[in-house]
């Protein structure tokens, strides 16, 4: 199968032409809840992509550049001492060594290749903790497009160093004051950008979410994860994994390393959800797990919503999970039962950070260290067992959270509380 | 009742229709219905009660900023069909404005059943179009409820069509690509895209684009059925949110000055 033959693929877990996973009406999920005003720049995107996808000169384009400037396909990493403390072979998949330090990069190349395909001279796009904010950045900058960038003003005073690598990557950041001023009001400020701006401007979606295409364009650009760990996997031990597992905040990365095994019918797949202080706390982000289904961004998909539908705030240690919304296909993988999902607290997840930095010399980004704590779980339910984790990104951002956290930063007093 | 009593109405007296909107619940819960009637005293034809809800991507700072409020003083579903009540009272056809999720949540068939037992003539959906309202369509038509879907200047021929064949009671035209607000000047989209409806549909036409004053009524009102005003209605109860009888006031002049506009159809 050819890289391209690969991209192209679609399983019955793949979204039909509409965008609904699952047979459409009652069960279906994703699907396009939008104003009319957008229906058209939708259209044209979804349009621009499907001729992409049949366009052999666009995937080399591509694949170049993800190779060349992103730098895949990042390593499968054996990690034998992180193994032999949980009693399972784990396998790291090394996002976090991508540029940019996380697997976003892979989904910004794509949706800025298609940009300029389409003739547009701007791109726009949503973030939380900044991570999405500094790809979109960054991919701007090296295909030459102008970039604003709208981010929450909590966010804004929570990342100030991120805010000032866009802007010296020459994106403009917007700091969103409205609702919550956060992720989900920073994705309501973009797209009403969008709908007055669709003739010059494209909407870079952070996550394998919102409204039909975003879920399906996403995925086939960050799918690389999971086809390069798949055919990593067998020439590293000549069989698949057991079980892959994930962080799941808009689900993304997950998506993107589930995709290549959703029809591997003997692999299970976990994703882990931002449990925050406890699902039974309303401290969380796990929106599956707690969530009731709803429409939020564009799809049909499970929310953190209360009796009126309103959208609930969620919380994470980690602002890259932090958001009361999910992408429509993990709603149905978790419905259909062919991946669950479970949550994974703030406490789990620091400790798996430490855990993995003292065993292995890897510094995880708080999202991924959820994957990890999910994976030490699962391991204890299957010992001995083959789980193949994706290190989504890398955690130099997460370094002040860690500092509070742990206690460090005195000289004195170096070994940190969480390690003991 | 549907709004259509109203659109026949105005035509009998060849002018077009004054809408106005309001979110439920701002500044309160009786200083809303109060505002709404007042409207409707002073010249509002049709209104419309908008359902505050937590990510309103559709609308801009204004409307925005109302809905919070009326969100932070714990307005509810419920309140919206109780404002309806309220309003619809007065004999004006009264709708409801409201993204789709809080519609879902209520459940649909149940929303339907109760927005017309309040006397509610239909829904105006600005996230949701027919392709995707299956369940909307079924509960409006069984119980005779307006169903105002959108348009917009992106929109295809062939999506109006679709569109406006969905439609009852009334087809809304969002004439300006963006967000609500109050504008200085109208906008020249709105033109052709009323006369690129009216070629799909015998469907009223109203437009929404900003109305601040009657002269930008009378503006719109020469081409269109039905003059769409929501910004400059809530900025009045804004801009007076200290003195609620000055605001009372002040509301009963602008609407007076917006049906003056739809009468001189300039």
């Amino acid at each position: 199968m050819s890289e391209l033959d690969e991209r192209v693929r679609t399983s019955a877990y793949e979204a039909d032409e509409h965008g609904w996973f699952g047979a459409a009406g009652d069960g279906a999920f994703g699907g396009r809840f939008m104003p009319e005003a957008l229906v058209a720049a939708l259209d044209e995107l979804d349009t621009a992509w499907q001729k992409s996808l049949a366009d052999p000169t666009f995937g080399a384009e591509l694949d170049r550049m993800v190779r060349d400037y992103a730098g895949a396909p990042s390593m499968l990493y054996d990690a034998t001492r992180l193994s032999e403390r949980a009693g399972a072979r784990i396998l790291l998949k090394r996002e976090d060594l991508l540029h940019t330090g996380a697997h976003k990069i892979r989904n910004v190349l794509g949706q800025a290749l298609l940009t300029k395909r389409m003739g547009k001279h701007r791109v726009i796009a949503e973030t939380g903790a900044g991570q999405h904010g500094v790809a979109s950045a960054t991919a701007a900058a090296y295909l030459g497009l102008d970039c604003t960038i709208y981010m929450g003003e909590v966010d804004t005073e929570r990342q100030a160093l991120n805010v000032a690598r866009m802007q010296l990557l020459g994106a403009e950041v917007i700091p969103v004051r409205s609702g919550s001023r956060t992720l989900k009001d920073a994705i309501n400020e973009a797209l009403r950008d969008w709908g007055s701006s669709v003739d010059h401007t494209a909407y870079l979606f952070g996550t394998a979410a919102g409204p039909h295409p975003f879920p399906s364009l996403v995925l086939s650009f960050v799918r690389g994860i999971g086809d390069e760990a798949r055919r990593q996997c067998l020439e590293l031990t000549g069989s698949l994994p057991d079980a892959v597992a994930a962080c799941v905040g808009g689900g993304s990365n997950a998506i993107g390393l589930f995709a290549a095994f959703l029809d591997d019918e003997d692999v299970a797949i976990h994703g882990y959800e931002p449990g925050g202080d406890g699902v039974d706390t309303p401290r969380h982000a796990a929106t599956i797990h707690a969530g009731e289904v709803g429409v939020l961004h564009g799809a049909r998909t499970y929310v953190l919503q209360d009796a009126d539908g309103q959208t609930v705030e969620s919380h994470s240690i980690s602002a890259g999970l932090d958001y009361p919304g999910v992408g429509p296909q993990h709603a149905y993988l978790s419905a259909s039962g062919r991946a669950s999902y479970a949550p994974v607290t703030d406490a789990e997840a620091m400790e798996a950070m430490a855990l993995l930095a003292r065993t292995e010399g890897i510094i995880p980004a708080i999202e991924s260290a959820h994957a990890v704590a999910g994976a030490l779980r699962l391991a204890q339910e299957r010992s001995g067992s083959t789980i193949l984790v994706n290190l989504s990104g890398r955690g130099d951002k997460d370094m002040g959270t860690a500092l509070t956290w742990f206690g460090l930063g005195s000289a004195d007093d170096t070994s940190g509380k969480g390690a003991q | 009742m549907s709004v259509s009593t109203a659109f026949d109405a105005a035509r009998a007296e060849d002018r077009a229709v004054l809408v106005g909107y309001l979110p439920s619940g701002f500044p309160d819960l009786p200083g809303g219905i109060d505002a709404l009637r007042c409207m409707v005293d002073h010249g509002c034809d049709v209104i419309e009660v908008g359902l505050p809800y937590s990510d309103p991507v559709m609308d801009g700072p204004t409307i925005q900023a109302a809905a919070q409020q009326a969100l932070e003083k714990g307005s509810r579903t419920t309140d919206v069909l109780r404002t309806v009540e309220a309003v619809a009272a007065t004999g004006a056809p009264t709708v409801v404005m409201t993204y789709w999720n809080p519609v879902e949540r209520y459940g649909v068939e149940r929303f339907a059943t109760d927005l017309a037992s309040a006397g509610g003539a239909g829904l105006i959906t600005p996230d949701l179009t027919p392709d995707f309202a299956p369940e909307w369509i079924a509960a409006a038509d069984e119980r005779d409820l307006d169903k105002v879907f959108l348009v917009a200047p992106s929109s295809t021929d062939e999506r109006i069509a679709m569109t406006t064949a969905a439609c009852r009671g009334f087809v809304y035209a969002t004439a300006v690509m963006g967000v609500t607000g109050a504008r200085t000047s109208t906008s020249d989209l709105a033109g052709p895209l009323v006369e690129r409806t009216r070629r799909a549909t015998d469907l009223p036409v109203g437009v929404g684009l900003g109305v601040s004053n009657g002269a930008q009524a009378a503006e719109v009102a020469a081409y269109a059925d039905a003059v769409i005003v929501g910004s400059a209605f809530v900025r009045v109860l804004l801009d007076h949110a200290d003195d609620p009888r000055a605001g009372r006031t002040a509301l009963a002049a602008l609407t007076e000055d917006l049906a003056e506009g739809v009468r001189a159809r300039a």
